[in-house]
């Protein structure tokens, strides 16, 4: 059961040109910095990016679309970027926003082994546009959702706290955020921690991601975790 | 007329002890500052925390603690974080008791624009699609009239749609108004502002049911 690879290098060697990958993260929070790192390195091209957001102009995805690695983008949010809006007003990029709880649940029904959901979000917007709807009963009045699928991607690529040779993940704060279900929903899932540690040191109660869903993980390095607003009170 | 602390600080009255609420981005966030002290309530940030407290102090950022709009903050006793999926699983399911955001038009059945100027960068709707669709209380901060002096609580919304027949309450910095199935009702004016003028900014269907008071806060 040991999922342990060497570094990031190693873990996204068979990423190819033109594959689906999930990132986990919120803005630059829990994002997987050294498999983006490794993914600028290796120059994997065309791909489409499930992440909520698209980093800033010199960070986390940023930093792929800075050499058009990305073909599209699909996220709930994207607007702290001056690069990916000069690639999207070219027409060098494509978009599809979705709403985040949307993103979130997309995920969560690929790793719960469910096709599709239904969600009142976006219901007369045009998300809705070509989208089946169906009416349920919701506290005694009918109620118009919008079937949603599932996500399918080849990777998924996520940030934990902590780790075990095992797979097993335990996030910290919020930096948790999308990394638990996208874990569970990549075909290959792999994590990249900032300590690994041998099964059996976590505490099994404490942990997020249960391995089955990790095939590979190793313990990353030098991780910046750069703040994108550093806002502070006076003491 | 009121000032983006003004509106917020006339939002805040709105809030009730052992409420749950979810902040939006902009003057939402300034109401965190003026809810009355002793009061229990919960903020949710939906990027998967309960329980938002104020900013660090510098020197105590945490590059793993931030809120929905990406600022660094800090935890208060009793918050617990969760993922995404659950973060929305909850708004969904209507435990959030009420939702606090901004909009660039509501229309007088309740609809609300916020995340969409055709034309121009589009960043994204983020959390407010799923938000509207699913909270049982939502109010608008928001300006009742653009920079060229045109209103913005409209008959129908010019901008692509948010959410549909959601919004409940609107409170811009010349008034507060319900949003009623006969349209919006006006319920309090802006310190100094006259009933005429609320009405001349007001281009959806305006109730005024007798004397309207002016609105008090400190």
């Amino acid at each position: 059961m040991n999922k342990t690879v060497k570094n990031a290098e190693e873990a996204i060697k068979d990423i190819q040109d033109n594959m689906t990958l999930m990132l986990g993260g919120f803005g630059l929070c829990g994002i997987p910095e050294n498999c983006i790192s490794a993914l600028v390195k290796k120059g994997v091209k065309g791909l489409t990016c499930i992440s909520n957001n698209a980093g800033v102009d010199d960070f986390g995805i940023g930093l792929m679309l800075q050499t058009r690695q990305v073909k599209k983008m699909i996220s709930s949010y994207v607007g702290e970027n001056a690069e990916f809006e000069r690639q999207l007003l070219s027409g060098e990029l494509e978009v599809e926003l979705i709403p985040q709880g949307t993103l979130a649940t997309r995920c969560l029904a690929a790793g719960y082994g469910m096709p599709a959901i239904f969600t009142p979000a976006g219901v007369g917007t045009e998300v809705a546009i070509g989208k089946e709807t169906r009416k349920f009963m919701v506290d005694g009045a009918e109620k118009e959702f919008l079937m949603e699928m599932a996500f399918d991607a080849d990777f998924a690529i996520v940030k934990a706290w902590k780790g075990d040779t095992h797979g097993n993940l335990i996030y910290r704060e919020t930096a948790r955020n999308f990394n638990p279900m996208m874990a569970m929903a990549g075909k290959i899932t792999i994590a990249e921690v900032e300590e690994l540690v041998p099964a059996g040191e976590l505490n099994p109660d404490h942990i997020h991601t249960p391995g089955i869903y990790v095939h590979r993980i190793f313990q990353g390095a030098n991780y910046e975790k750069r703040i994108e607003q550093r806002t502070v009170r006076v003491r | 007329m009121l000032d983006k602390v003004g509106i917020a600080k006339r939002i805040a009255k709105e809030i009730k002890d052992g409420y749950y609420v979810n902040l939006g981005i902009g003057i939402p966030t300034l109401v965190a500052n003026y809810i009355p002290q002793g009061m229990n309530v919960v903020l949710q940030s939906e990027n998967g925390l309960l329980g938002m407290g104020p900013f660090p102090f510098e020197g105590e950022e945490d590059p793993d603690l931030i809120n929905a709009g990406k600022q660094t903050i800090t935890t208060v006793p009793g918050s617990v974080f969760f993922d995404s999926a659950m973060s929305f699983g909850m708004i969904r399911a209507r435990k959030v008791d009420l939702t606090i955001l901004g909009a660039m038009e509501v229309a007088d059945n309740g609809d609300i624009a916020n995340w969409k100027i055709p034309g121009k960068m589009v960043k994204g709707m983020g959390g407010a699609m799923d938000l509207v669709a699913s909270a049982k209380n939502i109010i608008v901060a928001m300006q009742h009239v653009n920079k060229a002096g045109e209103s913005k609580l409209l008959t129908k919304c010019t901008l692509p749609l948010t959410g549909v027949k959601c919004v409940k309450k609107i409170v811009t910095e010349l008034a507060v108004l319900d949003v009623t199935p006969q349209g919006f009702k006006l319920l309090e004016r802006a310190p100094g502002i006259s009933v005429e003028q609320i009405k001349n900014a007001t281009e959806g269907k305006l109730i005024i049911d007798g004397d309207i008071p002016e609105m008090t806060i400190e």
